[in-house]
């Protein structure tokens, strides 16, 4: 399903034995993964599984326990304003956007550590200033017009529809001018069309040399999607593979459904299991309460 | 439930025919407004001298002022050429409103000359005619049609009411030149002036007139959709727009006759101006500074310091520029001070750790007197005998003839402190429209993400909190030399006296936060009506509290709401962005701020 051919291999993230625990919850055991350029590399598991978790341990919203992450060859400090001035942008399983600016500041917000604009020369207005903020805003529109958003440019962004608010999110992370995306659960939400639409989007993302971690729950979405797919188990790294590794393997199978108590499942049994979840379209409505409370009725 | 009712009619509080209601209106208005030009008491002992007939005189003039508005909304509703252009959004809710204002205010002459002379009988039939005038006008124009087609939930009275003053917004105007469109924010810019001049000029009587006058007489115009025609045309001309307010402030000392009223108009600058500093604190950063009148103080104290006051213990004199630079340079060092080990942590620390500071300064200058410490501020007596200023030659102290017009020493510091206030003006809008303001706004919204977007969350709040209290530093500096002497109790948590902390956040709440023109307005407000209402005494900061009470309840957003809070507080089941925060969040920002 990929057909673009990277043409380097560097690395682009390389987190090594990343452990976060919270007193005696162990939430991400010894989880180490490495993202090349040019991929777009999947991330699943059950909920619960610690997939958001280990997002946040990447962009330092968490201080991992151990582990360290390597953003291309340099250890990143866990702090989250320079994990994104490094080079890392991040979208949010529950939509963080600011709700009472407007789409387009809301862009301009995430051109923050590419612009350097600070308070005196906001004060002075010189021509540098006025040089700066028409640059942000022609970038800011140029992305909004990628994701289809810009007629929409003045609106506040609370009153974009759901499927709106998760493709600008993706657009300010965009304006961070990133190497790496983290995408946490896309397309929660969103009816299969605009699931297509954002799988369109991802792809043209990469084909603008941006490597992409996505987590989510819909496995058509991800195994068309990825070059590699990770899967999470109870905060452990079960497998990790192309997606025909994964979908085939026993253990993934096991880990969304239980392990069942009589007996191994039959083969007919997986085939149908692994039918069920491809066919699967809003597994994201049975999101883990602790980090999803939104109700999913404005779609 | 596509269409319930289709195009329904629109219908009316009290059945009467459209025409009939106009008409009534009308005459209800006429009436009033005869009633004016009658005497309305026998004696001079109640205050205006409403005693003259074919002249009207102080209560009497509001009357007349709102029947002669209400009868143009009517003639503009009816569609009157040359007076259609009053109405262009709503055409009986203004026309009710300001009939409910004409009553209001006639009922409280009649009652406030009732009650002050002992009895109704003090009245003479002017007041009557006036008050039958305006029940007339009220009961007719509750017979209007409604601007808004019916909605299904207005059942119940009060709800069918609040229905009747709703209106729809105003359509597009039509392009005008240039030149009518200036003409038109400098009319409205003079008419602010003469409306703001008046009720500093007010006695007690006519103020709570003015009041009732104002306070149904502003919706009116708004329901018109006149102000909403205004904020486009300002937004078109912004720079001429500061700039007729800038001329339309500094005229008005010259407006003024009696000294006290001058310094009431210097006294309200200093207040909005603080005001408006600790928008930038409270309105775009979102931070909670309670105790932001401390650094208002620090200003004001450093410049006394080195004023060349007698009783300053330093003896030195530095000229004014140096003495603003050296009091907003200690505020500011005080918000760097304040600020930095606070601001890493949520918004309740911040409001606890200020209203601290905010005593902790009190308590440190009454302290520094010699002998429970050092003695620098002279401890409670504070430091009197601040000198009056001379620029370039210019005796702040002394009248001044301008052009036909004597400048008295409260006109003088009025003038000084506009360009005060004109340059806080600039910072803010400067500073809010930018990066940095994204930034601050951002991070009100939500931290976390803010600091995943790539802000040092941290380091824009603390931009922001110095920023505030150099804002005030600023102003303090003015404020030392316009209040002769400055003592500690001045800058209390809690006054009846303006500025204080409490009512600096009343002002930026009340008026509107994150705008420029709220806390101006709020400030104006809050100085003005416990300065006119002192004779309630005891009362005064009840109905005060009452009054906030009622307007947070009715407007959330303040007298003038960016739309960003218009939106934020009235729009009920919109799409719904979750704000509740991932469970990580008391990690996620204590250390985002790190
Ligand atoms: N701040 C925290 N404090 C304590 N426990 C936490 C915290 N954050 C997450 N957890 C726990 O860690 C575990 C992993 O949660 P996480 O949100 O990472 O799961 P997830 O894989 O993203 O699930 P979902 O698919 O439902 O989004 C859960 O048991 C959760 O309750
Ligand atoms: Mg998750």
């Amino acid at each position: 399903m990929t057909t673009m051919t990277t043409t380097t291999n560097t690395t682009v993230l390389e987190a090594k034995d990343v452990t976060m625990r919270f007193g005696g919850l162990t939430a991400v055991r010894s989880v180490g993964l490495t993202v090349n350029s040019g991929e777009i590399v999947g991330l699943i598991g059950p909920n619960g599984a610690g997939k958001t978790t280990f997002f946040n341990c990447l962009t330092g919203l968490y201080v991992p326990t151990e582990g360290t992450v390597a953003y291309k060859g340099t250890v990143l400090p866990p702090k989250p304003h320079l994990v994104t001035s490094a080079g890392i942008a991040r979208t949010f399983q529950n939509i963080r956007l600011f709700a009472n600016m407007t789409v387009l500041e809301n862009v301009l917000v995430g051109r923050h550590t590419r612009t350097k604009e600070g308070l005196w020369s906001a004060l002075l207005r010189g021509p540098g200033f006025k040089k700066a903020e028409a640059a942000s805003h022609e970038r800011a529109m140029e992305l909004l017009e990628f994701i289809g958003l810009a007629h929409k440019a003045d609106h506040l962004a609370r009153n974009l529809p759901y499927g709106e608010q998760r493709k600008l999110e993706i657009a300010r992370a965009l304006a961070s001018e990133p190497g790496l995306l983290l995408l946490d659960e896309p397309t929660a939400g969103m009816n299969p069309q605009e699931t297509r639409a954002t799988e369109e989007l991802v792809f043209a993302i990469r084909d603008q040399g941006i490597a992409v971690l996505v987590i989510e729950h819909d496995m058509r979405f991800i195994f068309n999607l990825c070059d590699r797919v990770a899967v999470l188990v109870q905060g452990e790294k079960l497998v990790e593979g192309t997606s025909d590794v994964v979908q085939a393997d026993e253990r993934v199978v096991a880990a969304y459904l239980g392990t069942p108590f009589e007996g191994a499942p039959g083969d007919e049994e997986v085939a149908e299991v692994e039918a069920a979840e491809a066919a699967q379209e809003t597994p994201s409505a049975k999101a883990a309460p602790s980090t999803d409370t939104r109700t999913e009725d404005d779609q | 439930m596509t269409t319930k009712t289709p195009a329904q009619q629109p219908t009316s509080l009290l059945p009467l025919p459209a025409t009939a209601a106009r008409t009534g209106v009308l005459a209800g208005a006429a009436l009033a407004l005869a009633g004016t030009f009658l005497a309305w008491t026998w004696t001079e002992e109640f205050p205006g001298n409403l005693t003259v007939t074919g002249y009207p005189g102080g209560l009497q003039v509001l009357t007349l002022v709102g029947a002669t508005l209400t009868a143009l909304f009517t003639l503009s509703g009816m569609g009157i050429r040359g007076l259609t252009w009053l109405t262009p959004a709503g055409k009986s809710s203004p026309v009710l409103l300001t009939a409910l204002g004409v009553l209001g205010t006639t009922l409280y002459a009649i009652a406030a000359i009732s009650v002050q002379l002992g009895g109704i009988i003090n009245l003479e039939p002017g007041a009557w005619v006036s008050g039958v005038g305006a029940l007339i006008a009220v009961i007719a124009a509750l017979g209007l049609p409604h601007d808004l087609p019916a909605e299904e939930d207005t059942t119940g009275a009060w709800a069918r009411f609040k229905h009747a003053l709703k209106a729809p917004p105003a359509p597009r105007a039509k392009e005008l030149p240039n030149w009518a469109e200036i003409l038109i924010i400098t009319a409205a810019f003079g008419i602010g002036l003469y409306v703001f001049a008046y009720g500093i000029d007010a006695y007690s009587e006519l103020f709570v007139g003015f009041l009732i006058t104002v306070a149904l007489v502003a919706p009116a115009v708004f329901r018109a959709g006149l102000i909403a025609r205004l904020n486009r045309l300002t937004a078109k001309h912004r720079t001429i727009t500061l700039t007729a307010a800038l001329i339309a402030a500094a005229c008005f000392p010259f407006t003024q006759t009696d000294e006290s009223y001058a310094l009431i108009g210097a006294n309200i600058l200093i207040f909005a101006t603080v005001a408006l500093g600790l928008n930038v604190v409270v309105g775009l950063a979102g931070l909670l500074d309670l105790g932001y009148v401390a650094f208002l103080g620090v200003g004001a104290y450093t410049a006394a310091l080195v004023s060349g006051s007698p009783q300053s213990t330093f003896g030195v004199q530095f000229p004014f520029w140096a003495a603003v630079l050296v009091g907003a340079a200690a505020s500011l060092i005080f918000g760097v001070l304040i600020g930095a080990p606070t601001l890493r942590l949520r918004g309740d620390y911040l409001a606890i750790v200020t209203l601290g500071f905010g005593e902790i300064f009190r308590i440190t200058m009454n302290n520094l007197n010699g002998s429970a410490g050092p003695d620098i501020t002279n401890g409670s007596q504070g430091i009197p005998n601040i000198p009056d200023l001379e620029l370039f030659g210019f005796n702040f102290g002394m009248p001044h003839e301008i052009a036909g017009f004597t400048l008295g020493r409260s006109g003088n510091y009025y003038l000084l402190m506009l360009l005060f206030t004109a340059v806080v003006v600039m910072v803010f809008r400067r500073s809010g429209e930018s990066r940095i303001g994204r930034a601050w706004v951002a991070v009100r919204e939500d931290e976390t993400a803010a600091t995943a977007m790539g802000i040092n969350g941290f380091r824009v709040k603390l931009i922001a909190f110095a920023l505030g209290a150099t804002l005030a530093g600023f102003a303090g500096t003015v404020q030392a030399h316009v209040s002769y002497s400055i003592t500690p109790e001045q800058y209390l948590f809690a006054n009846t006296v303006p500025p204080n902390s409490a009512f600096l956040l009343a002002a930026v709440i009340l008026g509107g936060m994150g705008t420029i023109s709220g806390p101006l307005i709020g400030a104006a407000l809050l100085y003005l009506i416990p300065a006119k209402l002192q004779f309630l005494e005891d009362f005064q900061l009840l109905l005060f509290g009452l009054a906030l009470i009622l307007l947070m309840r009715f407007r959330p957003e303040g007298l003038v709401a960016n739309k960003r809070a218009q939106l934020e507080f009235h729009e009920t089941g919109q799409l719904d962005v979750p704000d509740q925060r991932l469970p990580d969040d008391a990690v996620g920002t204590a250390k985002a701020g790190a």
